[in-house]
């Protein structure tokens, strides 16, 4: 500790910056006002905010209370200046109470040891004593054994009356709670390159369209220095329920005219390339496509042979070896039955397509029907044969996240390094031991002081262990 | 034999043995203590049974393999297996201190905890996994988090008793914080309860909080049952207060001193805190970076987690300052788990009523 007289105003601002004081009221000033903002929704539509105050504090109340929230900046809190101004003197608190301890730290872990006087070993926080049969110089070997066995390295010196072992480990233990500290900055350092450098954006990208440019928050578009194309995009539901159970985008990677790349992704799977990396995140119906998109039907023939067609609405095919033709008349994204037996357009996604096909043989209606994608049991044809319904494909578009985050593995590392140094801050201890043979009337009196910066318990069952494997040894020695 | 029969057995089991072991603390009767022991043990193994045979079934059911299948993907499954892990937890420190009365004070939030699965109707079917839960990391990330969570409750507790047993007077701030916090508790479960009996309604819980959740007490359309009910709040807030120090001569009277107390709160927090750093936020963020894209996004659950990390951090820093050492910090390990209840449920079911969130 330094002195309190003599102090510049500068030592005063660097101890109080140093200070655990200082880290305490912090951590609680940054979990108190984050509160605010997990409450209020963060860069959402003024409304939304207002009708949350109301919901908390009455009407009349809510519109006083937005204005005087928004000019606090707490609409966008974790982005504004004084949330900044949080974390910077956090960071400043983190870095010199490290450079404020850490010389000393580095003495205690690297000063040696040096022998102690039998007064000294009692003054430890653990001492025992124990008496064992013979002199010193017929003990000392059973107390290497046993030192040795607990993994520590001693130093021994001879003394007038026995011997002395003393050892220390784990002293760079002491450097867990710096490495903790230090790998929080690494990984602010690495949100800092991420925002600075990354890019984050999204892609809407239909069925068989494709795009260089992905566009970022702010409605920019930003180019990609590649093309990606969406090949294709399916959803598969449980069972006859409508939640989803996957969806699945089919993407190509094209640079200079050339196929790249070919990856299909699904949420946690995502695409990476040149740094940038599209994750799965929506999907949806493109805007006033409904009825643009081209059916893929499999036609299988009485006989079991099969052949694809691609068709638009409207459009007629014929079934093989037959006279009759059939139309694609009427088309459903998301066909139901009602109570009255009439069909209905349950939802604008496209959770159950059906298209309504209409036979005819040689020009005279014959029957017609709904063929639904995710019942094959209405793909039957009454004559034999069956229209297999593969895809409606080209009306969809696929929702991409689009980011690049050069910082991401720095936070990684940073977040490994982190829980590391947790556990040896919390875990490892630096143990020191003295273990003392001092020869009276032909016995050993053998006297061990110990200590350890923390978890010092656990030390004391180590320390009780090595007197009882002592006692033991020389039991079964004689 | 299915996993719902071994998960009844298991409740029945623990709330069992929740009242033995209060019979135990005031009676304190060494056989009554070893009747308790028993029967948790018995719960216990019931409910590791339970776990392993539902989490057979969830893999049958989905067929997606076994690391994916783990029973810890709803709210009733990550109920349960917090429940799991506060029992191992509390099993360890009965045979590690050969004290028994702790399990007075542990057991309750075991019971509770079931009790609240039963009465709120939270489902307890096996649930398709919507997309972005299909994931190697739910695993890892949800069984740490939640062991984290038990040994926090397991502060909780410890830190509560210390305070119970600390506090003399009946102005000073320490003694007002644990009575006001018992009683806060205490009215909560009660008014709560009532709610659920009255209206025996299974809905999802958000929708239950949003329109029924003190509609018999606090905010009934009858001002006189409203008026009394806060008065009766009051009251049980006053009566906590004013009688709380009967708690502290009933553990005065076991082998329980403060210093161990203290111990078990810092070693619980000592082992969730890196547990928690890593399995929790660490992994839940890296897992957040492969499904959207985005390793932090300040949405609500994850700044509760890192509320909940900056008030433990304050625990262990708290230590080192002169003057925090033992009560001060103690409320800080209270205080820590109730963020812990927050993140946890808080968010899900208070915050999305006010919002949108919920979706993920």
């Amino acid at each position: 500790m330094r002195e309190t007289k003599n102090k510049t105003f500068a030592d005063k601002i660097w101890d109080s910056l140093a200070s655990v004081k200082l880290a305490i009221i912090i951590f609680a000033v940054i979990a108190l006002t984050s509160i605010v903002g997990t409450v209020l929704e963060q860069r959402a539509e003024p409304a939304r905010n207002i009708l949350i105050l109301s919901k908390l504090f009455g009407e009349s109340a809510a519109p006083v209370l937005y204005n005087i929230f928004d000019k606090l900046g707490f609409m966008n809190m974790y982005r504004s200046w004084w949330f900044t101004a949080l974390l910077v003197i956090f960071s400043a608190n983190l870095i010199i109470c490290s450079l404020d301890r850490l010389p000393r730290i580095w003495k205690q872990i690297r000063e040696p040891l040096n022998p102690m006087s039998e007064d000294q070993i009692r003054k430890f926080f653990i001492t025992r004593e124990n008496v064992l049969k013979g002199k010193p110089d017929d003990v000392r070997d059973f107390v290497k054994g046993a030192l040795k066995t607990a993994r520590f390295n001693y130093a021994e010196t001879k003394e007038e009356q026995g011997y002395q072992f003393y050892a220390q480990k784990g002293g760079y233990s002491r450097l867990g709670v710096y490495l903790t500290h230090f790998s929080i900055l690494v990984i602010l350092i690495g949100a800092i390159i991420g925002i600075r450098f990354g890019f984050s954006g999204y892609l809407n990208l239909p069925e068989g369209a494709m795009s260089n440019v992905a566009i970022s928050s702010a409605d920019r578009e930003t180019p990609l220095g590649f093309y990606v194309r969406c090949d294709n995009f399916d959803v598969e539901f449980y069972g006859k329920s409508d939640m989803p159970k996957e969806f699945r985008s089919w993407l190509t990677i094209i640079k200079d005219g050339r196929e790249i790349v070919k990856k299909s992704i699904v949420v946690n799977d995502p695409l990476t390339y040149a740094g940038i990396t599209f994750y799965q995140s929506s999907y949806g119906l493109v805007p006033g496509g409904l009825d643009r998109g081209i059916f893929i039907f499999n036609l299988v023939s009485r006989d079991g042979k099969g052949s694809t067609l691609n068709l638009r609405l409207g459009d007629t095919f014929h079934l093989p070896e037959s006279d009759i033709s059939g139309k694609i008349v009427d088309f459903s994204p998301a066909l139901k039955f009602d109570e009255h037996g009439h069909t209905v357009t349950y939802a604008n996604q496209m959770n159950n397509p059906a298209a309504l096909i209409e036979f005819s043989e040689s020009g005279i209606r014959k029957f017609s029907g709904w063929i639904l994608k995710r019942h094959p049991e209405t793909w039957q044809l009454p004559g034999g044969g069956r229209v297999e319904f593969i895809d409606y494909w080209g009306v969809e578009y696929t929702g991409l996240q689009v980011r690049r985050d050069p910082g991401v593995w720095i936070v990684y590392f940073g977040c490994i390094a982190m829980s590391a140094g947790l556990f040896i801050a919390l875990f490892m201890s630096h143990r020191k031991i003295w273990v003392k043979l001092i020869e009276n009337k032909n016995n050993t009196k053998v006297i061990i002081g110990a200590t350890a910066n923390k978890n010092r318990a656990a030390f004391e069952r180590k320390i009780d262990r090595i007197v009882s494997m002592l006692s033991k040894k020389q039991a079964g020695g004689k | 034999m299915d996993s719902s029969f071994f998960f009844g057995l298991s409740t029945m089991a623990y709330i069992g043995a929740m009242m033995i072991y209060i019979t135990y603390v005031f009676f304190k009767k060494e056989q009554v203590g070893v009747v308790a022991t028993t029967v948790t043990i018995f719960g216990f193994i019931a409910h590791t049974l339970a776990i392993i045979i539902r989490w057979k079934e969830f893999a049958d059911l989905s067929g997606m393999g076994f690391i994916r299948s783990a029973p810890l993907t709803n709210l009733y499954e990550s109920l349960t297996f917090f429940v799991w892990c506060l029992i191992l937890g509390y099993l360890v420190i009965e045979f590690r201190f050969r004290n028994r009365s702790f399990g007075a004070f542990i057991t309750p939030i075991a019971g509770l905890a079931l009790a609240f699965i039963d009465l709120t109707g939270v489902s307890k079917e096996i649930q398709p996994l919507v997309p972005a839960l299909k994931s190697n990391w739910l695993l890892a990330h949800v069984t740490m988090s939640f062991i984290a969570y038990a040994a926090f409750a397991l502060s909780f507790s410890t830190g509560l008793m210390y305070l119970i047993m600390e506090t003399e007077k009946k102005n000073e701030p320490a003694y007002i914080f644990w009575t006001l916090t018992f009683g806060i508790f205490a009215v909560l479960f009660v008014t709560m309860g009532i709610d659920f009996l009255t209206f025996q309604v299974k809905v999802r819980p958000e929708i239950f909080i949003h329109s029924y959740l003190f509609r018999t007490s606090f905010l009934n359309p009858a001002v006189v049952v409203k008026i009394l009910s806060w008065a009766l709040a009051g009251t049980t807030l006053f009566l906590a207060w004013r009688y709380g120090h009967i708690l502290r001569t009933l553990l005065v009277k076991f082998s329980i001193t403060p210093d161990m107390l203290d111990e078990i709160t810092y070693k619980s927090i000592a082992v969730g805190f890196p547990i928690f750093t890593l399995g929790g936020l660490v992994f839940g963020a890296i897992w957040a970076n492969k499904a959207w894209g985005v390793y932090w996004s300040w949405d609500p659950k994850e700044t509760w987690s890192l509320i909940t990390w900056f008030i433990y951090a304050f625990y262990l820093h708290g230590r080192m300052v002169r003057g925090w050492k033992g009560k001060k910090v103690a409320i800080v390990a209270v205080i820590g788990f109730t963020a812990v209840i927050f993140t946890y449920l808080g968010v899900n079911l208070l915050l999305s009523g006010l919002h949108a969130y919920g979706s993920r």
